[in-house]
Protein backbone atom coordinates (compact mmCIF):
# COMPACT_ATOMS: atom_id res chain seq x y z
CA UNK A 1 0.00 0.00 0.00
CA UNK A 2 1.34 3.37 -0.90
CA UNK A 3 2.44 5.64 1.55
CA UNK A 4 1.77 9.39 2.30
CA UNK A 5 3.27 11.51 4.78
CA UNK A 6 1.33 14.55 6.23
CA UNK A 7 3.15 17.17 7.79
CA UNK A 8 1.45 19.99 9.71
CA UNK A 9 2.41 23.84 10.20
CA UNK A 10 4.82 22.81 13.93
CA UNK A 11 6.64 20.36 11.30
CA UNK A 12 5.04 17.35 12.74
CA UNK A 13 5.54 14.57 10.46
CA UNK A 14 2.84 11.72 10.36
CA UNK A 15 2.95 8.71 7.79
CA UNK A 16 -0.18 6.39 6.94
CA UNK A 17 -0.78 4.03 4.15
CA UNK A 18 -3.62 4.96 2.63
CA UNK A 19 -5.17 2.36 0.05
CA UNK A 20 -4.49 2.68 -3.89
CA UNK A 21 -7.82 4.71 -5.37
CA UNK A 22 -8.94 6.94 -2.28
CA UNK A 23 -7.65 10.96 -2.21
CA UNK A 24 -4.77 12.02 -0.27
CA UNK A 25 -7.87 13.96 1.25
CA UNK A 26 -9.40 10.45 2.14
CA UNK A 27 -6.14 9.46 3.52
CA UNK A 28 -6.07 12.41 6.25
CA UNK A 29 -9.55 11.85 7.26
CA UNK A 30 -9.54 8.27 7.94
CA UNK A 31 -6.13 8.38 10.05
CA UNK A 32 -7.66 12.02 11.61
CA UNK A 33 -4.93 14.27 10.57
CA UNK A 34 -5.89 17.31 11.88
CA UNK A 35 -5.75 20.54 9.67
CA UNK A 36 -7.65 19.10 6.75
CA UNK A 37 -11.12 19.98 7.36
CA UNK A 38 -12.55 18.23 4.20
CA UNK A 39 -15.92 20.51 4.38
CA UNK A 40 -17.46 19.23 1.24
CA UNK A 41 -16.62 16.01 1.35
CA UNK A 42 -14.55 15.44 -1.66
CA UNK A 43 -17.11 17.64 -3.83
CA UNK A 44 -14.17 20.16 -4.75
CA UNK A 45 -16.29 23.24 -3.84
CA UNK A 46 -14.79 24.02 -0.01
CA UNK A 47 -11.00 24.54 -0.62
CA UNK A 48 -10.76 23.05 3.18
CA UNK A 49 -8.60 19.84 2.34
CA UNK A 50 -5.86 22.07 1.08
CA UNK A 51 -1.99 21.00 1.40
CA UNK A 52 1.53 22.00 -0.12
CA UNK A 53 3.14 19.56 -2.37
CA UNK A 54 6.87 18.91 -1.54
CA UNK A 55 8.68 20.56 -4.58
CA UNK A 56 10.11 17.49 -6.20
CA UNK A 57 6.52 15.92 -6.27
CA UNK A 58 4.45 18.78 -7.56
CA UNK A 59 5.21 18.28 -11.36
CA UNK A 60 4.79 14.25 -10.96
CA UNK A 61 1.41 14.60 -9.86
CA UNK A 62 -0.94 14.78 -13.04
CA UNK A 63 -2.16 18.80 -13.38
CA UNK A 64 -4.53 20.25 -11.44
CA UNK A 65 -7.98 20.78 -13.71
CA UNK A 66 -8.91 24.49 -14.19
CA UNK A 67 -11.63 23.86 -11.43
CA UNK A 68 -9.61 22.87 -8.85
CA UNK A 69 -7.40 25.77 -9.78
CA UNK A 70 -10.37 28.22 -9.74
CA UNK A 71 -11.25 26.85 -5.94
CA UNK A 72 -7.62 26.95 -4.80
CA UNK A 73 -7.93 30.44 -5.27
CA UNK A 74 -10.45 30.75 -2.22
CA UNK A 75 -8.23 28.88 -0.17
CA UNK A 76 -6.00 30.16 2.63
CA UNK A 77 -2.68 31.11 1.77
CA UNK A 78 -2.42 30.03 -1.28
CA UNK A 79 1.34 29.09 -3.00
CA UNK A 80 2.68 27.82 -6.08
CA UNK A 81 2.66 24.24 -4.95
CA UNK A 82 -0.82 24.28 -3.88
CA UNK A 83 -3.60 21.57 -4.51
CA UNK A 84 -6.76 19.92 -3.20
CA UNK A 85 -5.75 16.74 -0.98
CA UNK A 86 -9.33 15.48 -2.49
CA UNK A 87 -8.16 15.87 -6.42
CA UNK A 88 -4.85 13.45 -5.73
CA UNK A 89 -5.80 9.87 -6.13
CA UNK A 90 -3.53 7.45 -4.28
CA UNK A 91 -1.56 4.86 -6.43
CA UNK A 92 1.66 3.21 -6.26
CA UNK A 93 3.18 5.83 -8.46
CA UNK A 94 2.46 8.26 -5.43
CA UNK A 95 3.82 6.51 -3.10
CA UNK A 96 5.52 8.67 -1.09
CA UNK A 97 3.95 11.35 -1.12
CA UNK A 98 4.96 14.10 1.60
CA UNK A 99 2.30 17.30 1.79
CA UNK A 100 2.21 19.79 4.16
CA UNK A 101 -0.94 21.70 5.41
CA UNK A 102 -1.38 25.12 5.65
CA UNK A 103 -1.50 27.16 9.19
CA UNK A 104 -4.90 26.67 8.74
CA UNK A 105 -7.79 26.21 5.90
CA UNK A 106 -10.42 29.30 6.12
CA UNK B 1 -41.35 38.71 19.49
CA UNK B 2 -42.67 35.34 17.57
CA UNK B 3 -44.25 32.81 19.14
CA UNK B 4 -43.71 29.32 17.67
CA UNK B 5 -43.51 25.36 18.18
CA UNK B 6 -40.45 25.13 16.89
CA UNK B 7 -37.40 27.15 15.34
CA UNK B 8 -35.40 25.50 13.40
CA UNK B 9 -31.83 26.77 12.27
CA UNK B 10 -30.60 26.09 8.87
CA UNK B 11 -33.09 25.82 5.60
CA UNK B 12 -31.03 22.87 3.84
CA UNK B 13 -32.82 19.58 2.82
CA UNK B 14 -32.67 18.30 6.63
CA UNK B 15 -34.05 21.70 7.89
CA UNK B 16 -36.98 21.50 5.21
CA UNK B 17 -37.85 18.28 5.40
CA UNK B 18 -38.11 19.19 9.47
CA UNK B 19 -40.98 21.51 8.39
CA UNK B 20 -43.10 19.29 6.72
CA UNK B 21 -42.44 16.01 9.78
CA UNK B 22 -43.50 18.95 12.67
CA UNK B 23 -46.00 19.91 10.05
CA UNK B 24 -47.86 16.79 9.32
CA UNK B 25 -48.10 16.47 13.55
CA UNK B 26 -49.98 19.79 13.96
CA UNK B 27 -46.68 21.78 14.62
CA UNK B 28 -46.01 25.33 13.08
CA UNK B 29 -41.91 26.22 12.87
CA UNK B 30 -40.12 29.22 11.58
CA UNK B 31 -36.84 28.77 9.80
CA UNK B 32 -33.92 30.71 10.13
CA UNK B 33 -31.18 30.59 7.06
CA UNK B 34 -28.04 32.91 6.71
CA UNK B 35 -27.80 32.60 2.86
CA UNK B 36 -30.43 34.45 1.03
CA UNK B 37 -32.10 31.34 -0.42
CA UNK B 38 -33.04 28.01 0.93
CA UNK B 39 -31.75 25.14 0.01
CA UNK B 40 -28.23 25.16 1.48
CA UNK B 41 -25.21 23.48 0.88
CA UNK B 42 -27.32 21.92 -2.22
CA UNK B 43 -28.08 25.26 -3.64
CA UNK B 44 -24.63 26.83 -2.71
CA UNK B 45 -22.15 24.74 -3.57
CA UNK B 46 -23.81 22.03 -5.76
CA UNK B 47 -27.10 22.96 -7.92
CA UNK B 48 -26.27 21.00 -10.79
CA UNK B 49 -24.47 18.17 -9.03
CA UNK B 50 -26.53 14.81 -9.63
CA UNK B 51 -27.18 13.21 -6.48
CA UNK B 52 -28.11 9.53 -6.47
CA UNK B 53 -28.86 8.17 -3.02
CA UNK B 54 -32.28 9.62 -2.27
CA UNK B 55 -34.34 6.86 -1.58
CA UNK B 56 -36.86 5.82 -4.71
CA UNK B 57 -35.57 9.55 -6.55
CA UNK B 58 -32.81 7.74 -8.88
CA UNK B 59 -31.30 10.65 -9.87
CA UNK B 60 -31.47 14.59 -8.88
CA UNK B 61 -30.26 17.71 -8.61
CA UNK B 62 -29.39 19.96 -5.58
CA UNK B 63 -31.95 22.45 -7.24
CA UNK B 64 -34.44 19.94 -8.22
CA UNK B 65 -34.25 18.28 -4.73
CA UNK B 66 -34.50 21.72 -3.07
CA UNK B 67 -37.47 22.90 -5.24
CA UNK B 68 -39.41 19.95 -4.69
CA UNK B 69 -38.65 20.24 -0.78
CA UNK B 70 -40.41 23.52 -0.83
CA UNK B 71 -43.35 22.38 -2.89
CA UNK B 72 -43.72 19.23 -0.13
CA UNK B 73 -43.93 21.93 2.66
CA UNK B 74 -45.85 24.31 1.34
CA UNK B 75 -48.97 23.41 2.80
CA UNK B 76 -47.47 24.41 6.09
CA UNK B 77 -46.80 27.82 5.58
CA UNK B 78 -43.53 27.99 7.56
CA UNK B 79 -42.39 31.72 7.00
CA UNK B 80 -38.67 31.63 6.37
CA UNK B 81 -36.15 34.02 7.96
CA UNK B 82 -33.64 34.17 4.85
CA UNK B 83 -30.07 36.37 5.94
CA UNK B 84 -30.34 36.17 9.00
CA UNK B 85 -28.47 34.16 11.87
CA UNK B 86 -29.12 33.26 14.94
CA UNK B 87 -26.79 34.99 17.65
CA UNK B 88 -27.49 33.99 20.38
CA UNK B 89 -29.81 31.59 22.57
CA UNK B 90 -31.11 31.67 26.20
CA UNK B 91 -33.39 29.66 28.65
CA UNK B 92 -36.07 31.61 30.34
CA UNK B 93 -38.42 29.44 32.45
CA UNK B 94 -38.14 26.57 30.36
CA UNK B 95 -38.43 28.57 26.99
CA UNK B 96 -36.14 29.09 24.31
CA UNK B 97 -35.22 32.80 23.72
CA UNK B 98 -34.01 33.06 20.45
CA UNK B 99 -32.24 35.99 18.94
CA UNK B 100 -31.41 36.55 15.09
CA UNK B 101 -28.40 38.94 13.70
CA UNK B 102 -31.44 41.21 12.88
CA UNK B 103 -32.88 41.08 16.51
CA UNK B 104 -35.81 38.78 15.62
CA UNK B 105 -36.68 37.54 19.29
CA UNK B 106 -38.44 34.08 18.67
CA UNK B 107 -40.05 32.24 22.35
CA UNK B 108 -40.33 28.50 21.54
CA UNK B 109 -40.11 25.26 23.33
CA UNK B 110 -38.01 23.29 20.67
CA UNK B 111 -35.12 24.63 18.45
CA UNK B 112 -33.86 22.15 16.09
CA UNK B 113 -30.70 22.87 14.73
CA UNK B 114 -29.98 21.94 10.88
CA UNK B 115 -26.96 23.73 10.35
CA UNK B 116 -25.05 21.72 8.04
CA UNK B 117 -21.77 22.08 8.28
CA UNK B 118 -22.73 25.93 9.58
CA UNK B 119 -23.47 29.39 7.90
CA UNK B 120 -21.90 30.01 5.01
CA UNK B 121 -19.94 33.53 5.49
CA UNK B 122 -17.40 35.47 2.95
CA UNK B 123 -14.02 33.79 3.28
CA UNK B 124 -11.41 36.95 4.18
CA UNK B 125 -8.28 37.74 3.76
CA UNK B 126 -5.07 36.16 5.34
CA UNK B 127 -4.15 38.90 6.81
CA UNK B 128 -4.86 39.78 10.65
CA UNK B 129 -3.74 43.72 10.70
CA UNK B 130 -6.83 44.33 8.50
CA UNK B 131 -9.46 43.53 11.03
CA UNK B 132 -9.75 46.84 12.27
CA UNK B 133 -10.20 48.10 9.01
CA UNK B 134 -13.22 45.57 8.00
CA UNK B 135 -16.67 47.39 6.98
CA UNK B 136 -14.52 50.99 7.04
CA UNK B 137 -12.17 50.61 4.41
CA UNK B 138 -12.05 46.56 3.63
CA UNK B 139 -15.06 44.90 2.45
CA UNK B 140 -16.06 41.72 1.40
CA UNK B 141 -19.07 42.44 -0.20
CA UNK B 142 -20.36 45.43 -1.88
CA UNK B 143 -24.05 46.76 -0.14
CA UNK B 144 -23.89 50.27 -1.49
CA UNK B 145 -22.14 51.11 -4.63
CA UNK B 146 -21.76 55.15 -3.23
CA UNK B 147 -19.31 53.66 -1.06
CA UNK B 148 -16.69 53.06 -3.77
CA UNK B 149 -17.50 56.21 -5.68
CA UNK B 150 -14.07 58.34 -6.65
CA UNK B 151 -11.80 56.46 -4.92
CA UNK B 152 -8.70 53.96 -4.96
CA UNK B 153 -9.78 50.75 -4.86
CA UNK B 154 -7.89 47.39 -4.47
CA UNK B 155 -10.07 44.23 -5.30
CA UNK B 156 -8.77 40.82 -4.63
CA UNK B 157 -9.58 37.61 -6.41
CA UNK B 158 -10.14 36.30 -10.01
CA UNK B 159 -13.53 35.33 -10.06
CA UNK B 160 -16.97 36.42 -11.36
CA UNK B 161 -17.70 39.06 -8.42
CA UNK B 162 -13.86 40.12 -8.13
CA UNK B 163 -14.35 40.85 -12.37
CA UNK B 164 -17.71 42.61 -12.44
CA UNK B 165 -16.91 44.71 -9.19
CA UNK B 166 -13.79 45.61 -10.82
CA UNK B 167 -15.73 46.36 -13.94
CA UNK B 168 -18.11 48.25 -12.84
CA UNK B 169 -16.18 50.42 -10.36
CA UNK B 170 -13.43 51.82 -13.39
CA UNK B 171 -16.41 53.34 -14.47
CA UNK B 172 -15.53 56.06 -11.55
CA UNK B 173 -13.18 54.93 -9.60
CA UNK B 174 -9.22 54.00 -9.88
CA UNK B 175 -9.34 50.04 -9.77
CA UNK B 176 -6.78 47.61 -9.21
CA UNK B 177 -7.39 44.08 -9.77
CA UNK B 178 -5.19 41.52 -7.52
CA UNK B 179 -4.82 38.06 -8.53
CA UNK B 180 -2.66 35.45 -7.03
CA UNK B 181 -2.30 33.63 -11.11
CA UNK B 182 -2.47 34.94 -14.56
CA UNK B 183 -5.62 33.25 -15.38
CA UNK B 184 -9.16 34.88 -14.61
CA UNK B 185 -12.29 32.48 -13.87
CA UNK B 186 -15.07 34.66 -15.75
CA UNK B 187 -17.70 34.83 -18.95
CA UNK B 188 -15.88 35.32 -21.91
CA UNK B 189 -17.42 38.46 -22.07
CA UNK B 190 -16.52 39.52 -18.76
CA UNK B 191 -12.95 38.47 -19.88
CA UNK B 192 -12.96 40.69 -23.12
CA UNK B 193 -14.19 44.04 -21.32
CA UNK B 194 -11.25 43.87 -18.61
CA UNK B 195 -9.13 43.26 -21.33
CA UNK B 196 -10.41 46.20 -23.43
CA UNK B 197 -10.09 47.97 -19.97
CA UNK B 198 -6.09 47.09 -19.63
CA UNK B 199 -5.61 48.57 -22.98
CA UNK B 200 -7.17 51.65 -22.75
CA UNK B 201 -5.79 52.02 -18.94
CA UNK B 202 -8.77 52.45 -16.95
CA UNK B 203 -7.92 49.52 -14.82
CA UNK B 204 -4.67 48.24 -13.61
CA UNK B 205 -4.29 44.34 -13.32
CA UNK B 206 -1.34 42.84 -11.43
CA UNK B 207 -0.90 39.14 -11.41
CA UNK B 208 0.31 37.01 -10.05
CA UNK B 209 0.49 38.56 -6.53
CA UNK B 210 -1.17 38.33 -3.18
CA UNK B 211 -1.31 40.70 -0.44
CA UNK B 212 1.55 41.35 2.24
CA UNK B 213 0.84 44.16 4.43
CA UNK B 214 -1.06 47.51 4.67
CA UNK B 215 0.33 50.13 6.40
CA UNK B 216 0.07 51.20 9.74
CA UNK B 217 -2.28 53.51 11.91
CA UNK B 218 -5.89 54.53 11.69
CA UNK B 219 -6.63 55.07 7.83
CA UNK B 220 -5.71 52.97 5.26
CA UNK B 221 -2.99 54.69 2.36
CA UNK B 222 -1.81 51.42 0.82
CA UNK B 223 -1.59 47.73 0.20
CA UNK B 224 2.14 45.82 -0.24
CA UNK B 225 1.44 42.82 -2.56
CA UNK B 226 3.95 40.34 -3.40
CA UNK B 227 4.42 37.63 -6.32
CA UNK B 228 5.96 34.39 -5.72
CA UNK B 229 9.69 35.68 -6.69
CA UNK B 230 9.28 37.52 -3.38
CA UNK B 231 9.13 41.16 -5.42
CA UNK B 232 7.02 43.43 -3.65
CA UNK B 233 4.34 46.63 -4.60
CA UNK B 234 3.00 49.28 -3.00
CA UNK B 235 -0.72 49.98 -3.96
CA UNK B 236 -2.15 53.38 -3.08
CA UNK B 237 -5.62 52.41 -1.59
CA UNK B 238 -8.92 53.70 -0.02
CA UNK B 239 -10.59 50.55 -0.24
CA UNK B 240 -9.97 47.12 -0.10
CA UNK B 241 -12.39 44.56 -1.59
CA UNK B 242 -11.73 40.77 -1.39
CA UNK B 243 -13.73 38.39 -3.79
CA UNK B 244 -13.12 34.78 -2.25
CA UNK B 245 -16.62 33.23 -1.92
CA UNK B 246 -18.12 31.87 1.05
CA UNK B 247 -16.90 29.62 3.50
CA UNK B 248 -18.76 27.27 6.16
CA UNK B 249 -18.25 28.47 10.09
CA UNK B 250 -20.06 27.52 13.03
CA UNK B 251 -20.01 30.95 14.21
CA UNK B 252 -22.24 31.34 17.31
CA UNK B 253 -23.43 27.66 17.80
CA UNK B 254 -20.16 26.93 19.42
CA UNK B 255 -20.99 28.91 22.10
CA UNK B 256 -24.27 27.65 23.18
CA UNK B 257 -23.29 25.36 25.76
CA UNK B 258 -23.76 21.87 23.72
CA UNK B 259 -21.11 19.43 24.06
CA UNK B 260 -19.80 19.59 20.86
CA UNK B 261 -16.96 17.01 19.17
CA UNK B 262 -15.13 17.56 16.12
CA UNK B 263 -16.98 20.76 15.03
CA UNK B 264 -20.38 18.41 15.71
CA UNK B 265 -23.46 18.23 18.18
CA UNK B 266 -23.51 15.41 19.98
CA UNK B 267 -27.22 14.19 20.44
CA UNK B 268 -28.95 10.51 21.20
CA UNK B 269 -30.11 8.39 18.72
CA UNK B 270 -33.85 7.81 19.91
CA UNK B 271 -34.77 11.94 19.13
CA UNK B 272 -31.75 13.10 18.55
CA UNK B 273 -31.90 15.88 21.77
CA UNK B 274 -28.80 17.59 22.53
CA UNK B 275 -27.60 17.69 26.36
CA UNK B 276 -30.02 20.25 26.45
CA UNK B 277 -33.90 19.51 26.63
CA UNK B 278 -35.36 21.02 23.63
CA UNK B 279 -32.55 21.66 21.65
CA UNK B 280 -32.12 19.30 19.24
CA UNK B 281 -29.08 18.62 16.00
CA UNK B 282 -30.26 16.72 13.05
CA UNK B 283 -28.46 16.37 9.16
CA UNK B 284 -24.50 16.82 8.83
CA UNK B 285 -23.96 18.60 12.10
CA UNK B 286 -24.66 15.99 14.71
CA UNK B 287 -23.07 13.15 15.41
CA UNK B 288 -23.60 9.67 17.64
CA UNK B 289 -22.12 6.38 16.84
CA UNK B 290 -22.57 5.11 13.91
CA UNK B 291 -23.56 8.68 12.00
CA UNK B 292 -23.29 8.66 8.04
CA UNK B 293 -23.53 12.29 6.45
CA UNK B 294 -26.19 11.64 4.10
CA UNK B 295 -29.35 13.62 3.46
CA UNK B 296 -31.47 10.39 3.83
CA UNK B 297 -29.83 10.36 7.17
CA UNK B 298 -30.92 13.76 8.27
CA UNK B 299 -34.49 12.70 6.79
CA UNK B 300 -34.92 10.03 9.26
CA UNK B 301 -33.29 12.36 12.47
CA UNK B 302 -36.01 15.14 11.39
CA UNK B 303 -38.80 12.38 11.76
CA UNK B 304 -37.37 10.81 15.29
CA UNK B 305 -37.01 14.74 16.48
CA UNK B 306 -40.28 16.03 15.24
CA UNK B 307 -41.84 13.54 17.61
CA UNK B 308 -39.97 15.40 20.99
CA UNK B 309 -41.01 18.81 19.89
CA UNK B 310 -44.53 17.33 19.59
CA UNK B 311 -44.60 16.27 22.89
CA UNK B 312 -42.64 19.26 24.37
CA UNK B 313 -44.86 21.69 22.96
CA UNK B 314 -48.00 19.89 23.81
CA UNK B 315 -47.60 18.41 26.92
CA UNK B 316 -51.37 18.09 27.72
CA UNK B 317 -52.01 15.81 24.17
CA UNK B 318 -51.21 12.11 23.69
CA UNK B 319 -48.94 11.74 20.61
CA UNK B 320 -50.18 9.25 18.33
CA UNK B 321 -48.16 7.42 15.27
CA UNK B 322 -49.94 8.19 12.26
CA UNK B 323 -49.25 7.38 8.58
CA UNK B 324 -50.27 9.68 6.19
CA UNK B 325 -51.73 7.20 3.62
CA UNK B 326 -54.59 6.87 6.36
CA UNK B 327 -54.70 9.59 8.91
CA UNK B 328 -57.93 12.36 8.03
CA UNK B 329 -55.81 14.59 9.83
CA UNK B 330 -52.25 14.61 8.42
CA UNK B 331 -54.61 14.91 4.94
CA UNK B 332 -56.38 18.11 6.00
CA UNK B 333 -52.92 19.49 7.06
CA UNK B 334 -51.68 18.96 3.74
CA UNK B 335 -54.58 20.47 2.30
CA UNK B 336 -55.08 17.28 0.51
CA UNK B 337 -59.08 17.40 -0.94
CA UNK B 338 -61.14 13.89 -1.80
Amino acid sequence: MPKITYIDQKGISQTFNVENGLTVMEGAVQNNVPGIDADCGGSMACATCHVYVEESWFNRLPAAEDAEKDMIDMAYDPKKNSRLSCQIIVSDEIDGLIVTTPEKQT
Amino acid sequence: MIKTDVVIIGAGPVGLFAVHQLGIKGLKSEIIDNLDKAGGQCIELYPDKPIYDIPAVPECSGKSLTDNLLKQIKPFGSTFHLKERVQEIKDEKGTWVVKTNKNKIFHTPNIIIAGGVGSFEPRKLPLKSLTKFEDKSVFYSVTDKNLFKNKKISIFGGGDSALDWALEFSNYSKVTLIHRREEFRGTPHTLKELEKLKKKGKISIKTPFQIKSVNEGEKLKFVEIENYDEKTENIETDVILGFFGLIMQLGPIAEWGLSMSKKTIEVNTQNFETNKQGIFAIGDICSYPGKLKLILSGFHEAALASVECFKRARPNEKYKFQFTTSSKEIQDRLGIKK
